[in-house]
């Protein structure tokens, strides 16, 4: 299987890459790791006529802390994700989900950038990111304009990112406190996408009340999608079991999956209330470890 | 659209045209004659075309030809330097192949994964070839086959080569 042809262009500045994308207009894709990118074009679900490649433009790949953020540049990989200290220490969400993210010669190459903005509700950083209250920077020859997740994904494969922006980084507030968090995703096998998968960030104070969480669900909606009325049930309260418990059932019935060789609806639906409760608790756990 | 790209092939540099559009793989076995790197899915799920891209493995069929210019590649063809790889000859004591069409690829993933991890569990060896599908040995003597060789690379005794025929 091979692509249709296209004209290709590797800049070495995002100014000149921002250029080509006025140029291209929606006609140009931006290749990064190209992993979901590429395996389209072969298969001529998508044929752009232009393909920008970022990958020599300095300075969209990195891993740090600063003034309160998390900061991951667009172009990290997910093997860089997933040998990093820092993440391996503190946000050990993300090493649960590198490991399930396709396989590691993939990883070598797919980047988190990418895995966001490709817009599919079946990817995991997504609900990941929704967990963690990310804020997308989005840049163009205009600026960079600062997103957060919640008003980043608009529909199947359609983000806030426009024909002439680029996304160069995510960023995430460090959480501060009793803080744990964890994903696990349902799979057949290695490579697969989600039946469902479940992203879990949680706070507590000394008191075992609920000061934060975030739950995000993978491939069980159309868009990424964050489970606010099971968060709603736990913010502010005391957690227990029980509560755990409705906020599952809450999960499980305001997402809306499609049935496929996956699983039929209801069969996910209940995988999601599982996973919402596991992940919950593997989250508390953490929390006080 | 056509373009040149020069890449260094197993530690020799080669200039070549090709289609923007033309995979990595079909430059390495058609354009440069390297038929080691084979194509079994072509969508990026058994790692048949698995070759080192300036060190680290990839899968040759879902990347351009293009996205290598300038880059090292290595693939199986250079592996053997003075006599087979330690990584080949724990294959070949194994029983690591039986028809051969996945030990390419198997291979040159399991340099990067002794690379970064020289002396693996056999659980880190399961995920560290998980994108690399074998129909034939059930995976176990292949499991071996990179035991033995991480073994050799360390310096130390070779584990017996019992193969275990499943």
């Amino acid at each position: 299987m091979i692509p249709a042809p296209f004209d290709y262009a590797a800049p070495a500045t995002l100014a000149e890459a921002f250029s080509l994308l006025e140029q291209h207009g929606d006609e140009a894709k931006i290749l990064a790791g190209g992993h979901s990118l590429i395996p389209m074009m072969k298969l001529r679900f998508a044929s752009p006529e232009f393909l920008v490649d970022i990958n020599n433009i300095p300075g969209l790949s990195h891993i740090k802390e600063e003034n309160g953020y998390l900061k991951i540049g667009a172009l990290t990989r997910e093997t860089e994700l997933d040998e990093s200290e820092v993440i391996r220490s503190k946000y050990p969400i993300f090493t649960d989900a590198s490991k399930l993210i396709a396989d590691p010669q993939v990883r070598n190459m797919g980047t988190v950038g990418g895995n966001i903005a490709h817009g599919d509700a079946a990817n995991d950083h997504p609900a990941v990111m929704l967990a963690l209250r990310a804020e997308v920077d989005i840049s163009s020859s205009e600026g960079t304009r600062s997103v957060p997740i919640d008003e980043f994904f608009y529909g199947f494969y359609m983000t806030a990112v426009q024909p002439h922006e680029i996304l160069t980084e995510i960023r995430i507030p460090i959480p501060n406190g009793k803080t744990g968090n964890a994903y696990h995703k349902l799979e057949r096998k290695v490579g697969d996408y989600a039946t469902a998968g479940v992203a879990v960030q949680i706070t507590i104070d000394d008191a075992g009340v609920c000061t934060y969480i975030g739950i995000g669900l993978t491939n069980v909606n159309p868009v990424p999608l964050r489970a606010v009325r099971s968060e709603e049930v736990l913010l502010g309260q005391k957690v227990t079991d029980e509560l755990i418990k409705e906020a599952a059932k809450y999960a499980s019935e305001d997402c809306n999956p499609s049935e496929d060789l996956r699983g039929d609806e209801a069969y996910k639906r209940s995988m999601v209330n599982v996973l919402v409760k596991r992940i919950i608790h593997k989250a508390l756990e953490r929390a006080h470890a | 659209m056509k373009k040149q790209i020069t890449v260094t092939v197993n530690g020799e540099q080669h200039t070549v045209e090709v289609e923007t559009r033309t995979l990595l793989v079909h430059t390495i076995r058609e354009q440069l004659r390297l038929t080691g790197t084979h194509i079994g899915c072509d969508t990026s799920s058994c790692g048949a075309c698995t070759v080192l891209l300036d060190g680290k493995s990839i899968k040759s069929c879902t990347v351009l030809s293009i996205q290598a210019d300038g880059k090292e590649i290595s693939t199986v063809e250079g592996l053997a330097k003075d006599g087979l790889h330690p990584l080949q000859e724990g294959f070949k004591e194994n029983h690591g192949l039986h028809c051969g069409f996945c030990t390419p690829g198997m291979l040159m993933r399991a340099v990067e994964l002794l690379e970064k991890n020289p002396n693996p569990t056999e659980e880190e060896i399961r995920w560290g070839i998980s994108g690399n599908l074998c129909r034939c040995t059930g995976y176990n003597n292949i499991v071996k086959a990179i035991q033995y060789a991480g073994a050799k690379m360390r310096g130390e005794e070779t584990p017996s080569t019992e193969p275990e025929f499943v």
